[in-house]
């Protein structure tokens, strides 16, 4: 049996704060296969940003990870050195954030950048790291890419910006990408041609994706497993046409039945009651039992992630049945 | 059919940058820097009945939050005419135009920055009430906490701040704010867009309860279909300043007219667990510094022909109140 690209276990990221210790990522455990793509989906709050730079090791100091292991190929990477990390991170590993100015530099032409990406990971001449940039950038859908090379980044649209972002994340196709909320700021006809092109990469390449977004429907047409995380843990998780037809969580049908386009129009959207709990005033037990119809005094344990169906994982004393949402039910 | 509540005639507005006095003195000695103007609302025409909700659709730089702005008053067309209840703007007495701007209101995209951090919330309601004489001074207190119940809200936070709220909440008090001179007419631009779903359901509800409670009329300006498709009777979209197409909501996304719209739908996301495998339209939207000649979708679009590259297709009537600003419309019919 092969290994998975990215073996996650009962991770946990923590920031120590004032008032207390904020358990941003609580026991989080999870497996990515090569070629597979992964939705993480969660509000703000939810902790899957920091999931993804805890697989990193990007965890700014005083905030650490506190238990747990992540697994690259079999490697333990969070007690790896950090000249380790350095070169798995950017060649092995890559991030694309949701700001591309997070990753660009902007006083630096795009092929400066770019050819010192390539270099800092290969010995390769000028030439050469300068026509992969060129090879990386018509993949990712760039006209012109010999001009675009010699921009800077403010010369360049914020869609453009964030190709070159996945471009230079593509540079040593990497085994594993996560990519934290990278079309949010774009346009609708912009986000479809970035969907369509990373869906078609990870298919060419066998390069694994973690997609982290709040929006549900992003991932719908994209991920081949969707993961919902709810104030730092996982709540339910499965093949991606499980989890949006026929969801069990009552967390999960909740945010479905919150997005228009699923009732009919002119209807009350199926609101979930109240906020995401305070990160340090965390209801104990269940942590949406607050917000919770069918919360009763079971739900004052923390529930366990069970499989109930093959794949099938959710974290609900009372899971909803395996059926599909229906508009009225949903509106209910 | 009666006559629309607002109605904007060839409204247009230009964002010009002037020459600065180093430009100035650089074109004496024959430089040549010319002035440059953004296009950034052409020539629109849009009524909106009493009671209606129109949907305002485009992505980025095609003005529509422009032209929500005009609409609001906050801004000043540069060219054709707003009418207010069959009232052109400009024949108004002072008095009447004030009466137009507390009936039109906002609500913006950012809760954070549109709060003065410094206000209580109960200020923050409370001011225009009572500057413009709706209320007394001494009324303030109860009429903010009216406000703030019908809006979601617990009335014993009046004194807080805008910082020791969340995100929803926020917009809860903008529109709480927007509300309290009694308006006819709201613009909402992106007014959910920042929100979290479970957060931006919520208020969405609440326009629709608002809606219902209170008959107004909405502008709703969003780059996102599915809330567009949800609460608008009417969609209308806009690229690069012009509008490409105008209809009723069903019929437009039953079946959209123009090469533009079409691509929108296509490539919205949606919640569907199905792989799409469609080719997108190819290109970026194009700067409006520098727009494409003709129609200005041309460039992207799969259908443009000769002609698309030197005359831009009026918005013409192709059903009875659906409009669509395409030349291959015209085809059709011949």
């Amino acid at each position: 049996m092969t290994i998975p690209t990215l073996q996650v276990e009962d991770l946990e990221t923590h920031f120590p704060t004032r008032d207390g210790i904020v358990r941003a990522v609580d026991g989080v455990s999870f497996d990515v296969a090569e070629g597979e793509i992964l939705g993480l989906v969660g509000e703000s709050g939810s902790g899957k940003s920091i999931t993804g730079f805890s697989i990193l090791g990007l965890i700014d100091p005083p905030g650490r990870i506190a238990g747990g292991r992540v697994l690259f190929k079999g490697e333990d990477i969070t007690s790896a050195s950090p000249e380790r990390m350095r070169s798995l991170r950017g060649s092995r590993i890559a991030m694309i954030f949701q700001d591309p100015m997070m990753t660009l530099n902007p006083v630096l032409r795009v092929d400066t950048q770019m050819i010192e990406t390539v270099q800092a990971h290969e010995k390769v001449s000028e030439a050469a790291a300068r026509a992969r940039a060129v090879e990386t950038l018509k993949a990712v859908g760039i006209a012109a890419p010999e001009e675009r090379l010699l921009a800077y980044p403010h010369q360049l649209s914020g869609g453009m910006r964030q190709r070159i972002a996945i471009a230079t994340a593509l540079l040593h196709s990497p085994d594993l990408i996560i990519a934290d909320e990278p079309t949010t700021a774009l346009d609708v006809t912009i986000q479809g041609q970035i969907l369509y092109e990373m869906r078609k990469l990870c298919r060419d390449t066998g390069t694994a994706l973690i997609w982290i977004t709040h929006d549900l429907s992003v991932v719908a047409g994209l991920a081949d497993r969707i993961m919902v995380m709810y104030a730092g843990k996982i709540v339910e998780t499965g093949p991606v046409a499980t989890v949006i037809e026929r969801p069990q969580h009552p967390y999960t049908r909740g945010l479905i039945g919150s997005v228009p386009g699923v009732l009919p129009r002119g209807k009350r959207l199926f609101q979930i009651p109240g906020m995401t709990p305070a990160p340090l005033n965390l209801p104990p037990g269940c942590r949406f039992k607050t917000r919770c119809s069918r919360a009763d005094t079971l739900c004052d344990t923390l529930p366990e992630l069970v499989e109930l169906h093959p794949n099938h994982s959710v974290r609900c004393h009372h899971p909803h049945d395996a059926r599909p949402l229906t508009p009225t039910e949903s509106a209910a | 059919m009666t006559a629309p509540m607002i109605e904007l005639r060839q409204i247009s507005k230009r964002f010009v940058w002037r020459l600065d006095l180093a430009s100035r003195l650089a074109n004496l000695l024959g430089a040549g820097i010319r002035e440059r103007a953004v296009h950034a609302v052409n020539h629109v025409d849009l009524g909106i009945a009493e009671g209606e909700v129109v949907g305002l659709v485009g992505e980025s730089g095609c003005g529509k939050s422009t032209l929500g702005r005009i609409v609001a008053g906050i801004m000043d067309a540069s060219e054709g005419e707003i009418r207010f209840r069959g009232k052109a703007l400009s024949a108004m007495t002072e008095e009447e135009r004030r009466d137009y701007k507390l009936a039109v209101q906002m609500i913006f995209q950012d809760p954070y920055a549109s709060l003065n951090p410094r206000m209580r919330v109960e200020d923050i309601i409370g001011e225009a009430p009572v500057a413009h004489g709706l209320i007394r001074r001494s009324e303030m207190g109860e009429y903010v906490e009216k406000l703030m119940q019908q809006v979601g809200l617990d009335p014993r936070y009046r004194r807080r701040y805008p910082h020791q709220f969340s995100g929803g909440q926020r917009q809860r008090i903008g529109v709480a704010r927007a509300l309290a001179v009694q308006p006819r007419f709201i613009v909402c631009d992106e007014a959910v867009a920042a929100l979290d779903v479970s957060i931006q359901a919520q208020v969405l509800n609440l326009f629709m309860d608002l809606r219902e409670q209170l008959g107004l009329t909405y502008l709703f300006i969003s780059h996102n279909l599915a809330v567009v498709e949800h609460i608008s009777d009417r969609v209308v979209i806009m690229y690069l300043g012009r509008v490409v197409e105008s209809a009723p909501t069903e019929e437009l996304f039953a079946a959209p007219n123009h090469p533009y719209t079409k691509a929108l739908l296509a490539e919205a996301p949606k919640l569907v667990a199905e792989r799409r495998d469609y080719t997108p339209i190819k290109g970026e939207i194009p700067s409006p510094l520098d727009p494409p000649t003709g129609c200005h979708f041309h460039p992207r679009c799969p259908f443009a022909m000769a002609r698309c590259k030197t005359e831009a297709p009026p918005l013409r009537e192709i059903a009875p109140g659906r409009m669509s600003a395409c030349h291959l419309n015209e085809m059709a019919t011949v």
